[in-house]
C-alpha cells in the first residue's frame, strides 16, 4: 500500500477511475436509454437478462463483438477502421479536464484534486476535442464508399461548424463572467452563496439564455434528436454508419454516450456549479469536529452532487430524444445561423454591459 | 528528455508535412495536414505557450481543416478522373516553387532571429493572461487591423452565397 501513497500514482488511479467511470456510465446509458423509451412510450422495455434487465448492456455488448466484420468490397479500408476509432477516442479525451470534485486532504500526501489533469486552458481544451469529434464521423462516411454515408458526413461536417459558433459565442458570456479557463476555476467561483444559501451562486442564474444557447448546441454536437440529421434513417438509411457492423458500429454509438456524459458533466461545471451544493457552508461546519475530515466529507458528497447533476442531463437528453421529432435540414440550419448566433452575440453584449454598469447599478439600491 | 521530444514533433512534422504534397489521394493530403496542425501545436506545448496551441487546434483543425476536407469529399476524386498533366506544366511547377524558394531564401537569410537572454526571459508569457495583456495593451492597433480584415472577408463571403434575385437552389 505504500508505494500507492504519492501524488503521481494517487493522480494515475484517478485518471483510471474516471475512465472507467465513464465507459461503465456510457454503458448504462444504452440501458438507461432504453428503459426511459419504453416508460414514456408505456412499455416495459428490457427485462430478460438478469434482474429487470440490468444485464442487457453486457448482451448486447457480446453480440456485438460476434457478429460479423464486414468492410464493403470498395471501402477505403484504413479509413474505414479508423473512423469509429477516432470517433471513440476524442470523445474519451474530453473527461480529462473536468472538475469531478474538490480536493482530497490525505495524511502524509498533502492536497489532491478529483481530476485528470488541471490546466488553465480546460475550456478551451474541451472545445478543441469536441471541434475534432466530427473527424470520426466524416472519415468513417467517406471511406465507406457509400452515397448515404457520404450524405451523413457532410450534414455531420456542417452541423458541427455551425453549432460550434453558437456554442463558442455563449462559452465566452461565461468566461466574461468569470475572467478564468480553467473549468476549476469556474466551478469554486460559483461555490458562494446565492439569496443566503451557500454553495448556489451558479451561473445559471446569470446566463440563463447562455445555457439555453448551450444546451441547445450540445445537443447538435452529440448528433441527438432533434438534431440527429446525419444518422436521420428515414432519409438516409443510417447515415454515416450505413455500411457499418459489428463492434465498429458499437464504437459509433458507444461514443454518442460518451459525447452526451461529457456534455452533461461541461453543462453541469459551467452552469449548475459542479460539485457545489446547496447548504455546504453549513454541512462544513457541522458535519464534523475535525476540519479535515469534514473537508474530506464534503469533497465527497460534491462528487456524488456532480454526478447527480450528470445523471440528470442525461435523464434530460433521453426524455427530449423520445419526445421531440427531427427537425428538416434547412430549419436546422436556419435555427443556428439566424437564431441562436445572433442571440449568443446578444447575450455576450447583454453580459458586457451588465459587468460594466454592476458597480453603478449595485449603488443605486 | 525534452529535446527527444522536441526532434521526434519535429520529425513528425515534416514527414507529415512531405506526405501532404506526395500522397496520391486528396483526403490523405488533408489528414496528414491535420497532422502537421497538430504536431505543430506540440511544439507551441514545448514552449509553454497553451494558449496558442489549443486554438491552433480548435481553429485550424477543428474548423479549417473540417472545411477543406468537406469539400474534397465533394469532388469524388479517384484514379479514373485524375487529370494526366503534360510535362511542361510539371516543368512550369518546378521552375515556379523552386524560384519561390530562392526567393524566401534570400529574404530569410539574413534576419536577426531576437534572442533570448535567460535572465530576461519570462516562461509565463505564453499564458492566456499575459498574452492578452501584450495583445491588448502593445499590439492593439494590429489587432484591431486584423478584426476588420476579417469582417471584410466575412462580408465578401456573405455577398458571394447570396441567392441572386431570381435563382432558386430546391
Amino acid at each position: 500500500m505504500e508505494f500507492l501513497l504519492n501524488p503521481f500514482s494517487i493522480n494515475a488511479l484517478i485518471i483510471l477511475a474516471i475512465f472507467g467511470l465513464t465507459l461503465f456510465i456510457a454503458t448504462y446509458c444504452t440501458y438507461a436509454e432504453r428503459k426511459i423509451a419504453a416508460f414514456i412510450q408505456d412499455r416495459v422495455g428490457p427485462n430478460r437478462a438478469g434482474p429487470l434487465g440490468l444485464a442487457q448492456p453486457l448482451a448486447d455488448a457480446v453480440k456485438m463483438f460476434f457478429k460479423e466484420e464486414f468492410i464493403p468490397a470498395n471501402a477505403h479500408k484504413f479509413l474505414f477502421v479508423a473512423g469509429p476509432s477516432l470517433a471513440m477516442l476524442t470523445a474519451c479525451m474530453s473527461s480529462a479536464v473536468i472538475p469531478f470534485g474538490n480536493t482530497l486532504i490525505i495524511d502524509g500526501v498533502g492536497e489532491i484534486r478529483l481530476q485528470g489533469i488541471e490546466v488553465n486552458i480546460g475550456m478551451l481544451y474541451i472545445f478543441g476535442v469536441v471541434a475534432l469529434g466530427v473527424y470520426g464521423i466524416m472519415i468513417g462516411g467517406w471511406a465507406s464508399n457509400n452515397k448515404f454515408s457520404l450524405l451523413g458526413a457532410i450534414r455531420a461536417a456542417s452541423q458541427n461548424i455551425s453549432y460550434e459558433l453558437a456554442m463558442g459565442l455563449s462559452i465566452i458570456a461565461i468566461l466574461m463572467m468569470s475572467g478564468s479557463l480553467s473549468l476549476r476555476e469556474i466551478t469554486l467561483q460559483q461555490g458562494g452563496s446565492f439569496l443566503g444559501i451557500s454553495g448556489l451562486d451558479w451561473n445559471i442564474f446569470y446566463q440563463p439564455l447562455g445555457f439555453i444557447i448551450f444546451l441547445t448546441c450540445a445537443f447538435a454536437e452529440t448528433n441527438r434528436t432533434p438534431f440527429d440529421l446525419p444518422e436521420c434513417e428515414t432519409e438516409l438509411i443510417g447515415g454515416y454508419h450505413t455500411e457499418y457492423s459489428a463492434m465498429k458500429l458499437g464504437l459509433y454509438l458507444f461514443a454518442e454516450y460518451v459525447n452526451i456524459i461529457v456534455a452533461s458533466a461541461v453543462m453541469s461545471v459551467l452552469y449548475f456549479g459542479g460539485f457545489n451544493f446547496p447548504g455546504q457552508e453549513w454541512l462544513r461546519a457541522n458535519i464534523a469536529s475535525d476540519p479535515t475530515l469534514a473537508h474530506n466529507l464534503v469533497t465527497i458528497i460534491g462528487t456524488v452532487v456532480f454526478f447527480g447533476k450528470i445523471f440528470a442531463f442525461i435523464f434530460f437528453f433521453m426524455w427530449v430524444r423520445w419526445t421531440l421529432p427531427r427537425f428538416r435540414y434547412d430549419q436546422l440550419m436556419h435555427l443556428g445561423w439566424k437564431i441562436l448566433i445572433p442571440l449568443a452575440m446578444i447575450n455576450v453584449v447583454l453580459t458586457g454591459a451588465a459587468i460594466l454598469f454592476w458597480p453603478q447599478l449595485k449603488a443605486m439600491f | 528528455m525534452i529535446q527527444n521530444v522536441f526532434y521526434f514533433l519535429t520529425f513528425l512534422t515534416l514527414i507529415s508535412a512531405c506526405m501532404v504534397v506526395f500522397s496520391r489521394n486528396p483526403v490523405y493530403s488533408v489528414l496528414f495536414l491535420i497532422l502537421t496542425f497538430f504536431s505543430i501545436s506540440g511544439h507551441y506545448i514545448l514552449l509553454n505557450a497553451q494558449f496558442l496551441a489549443a486554438v491552433n487546434i480548435i481553429v485550424y483543425a477543428g474548423a479549417i481543416m473540417v472545411l477543406f476536407l468537406f469539400v474534397i469529399m465533394f469532388l469524388n476524386l479517384n484514379k479514373e478522373t485524375e487529370t494526366q498533366k503534360s510535362n511542361i506544366s510539371k516543368f512550369a511547377a518546378v521552375i515556379a516553387g523552386g524560384l519561390l524558394m530562392v526567393v524566401m531564401v534570400a529574404a530569410l537569410k539574413d534576419v536577426d532571429a531576437g534572442t533570448y537572454t535567460e535572465a530576461g526571459f519570462n516562461s509565463q508569457i505564453g499564458m492566456v493572461q499575459n498574452l492578452g495583456m501584450v495583445l491588448f495593451k502593445n499590439y492593439l492597433l494590429p489587432f484591431e487591423l486584423a478584426s476588420v480584415l476579417f469582417l471584410v472577408a466575412m462580408a465578401g463571403a456573405v455577398m458571394l452565397g447570396k441567392k441572386e434575385t431570381g435563382e432558386r437552389h430546391f
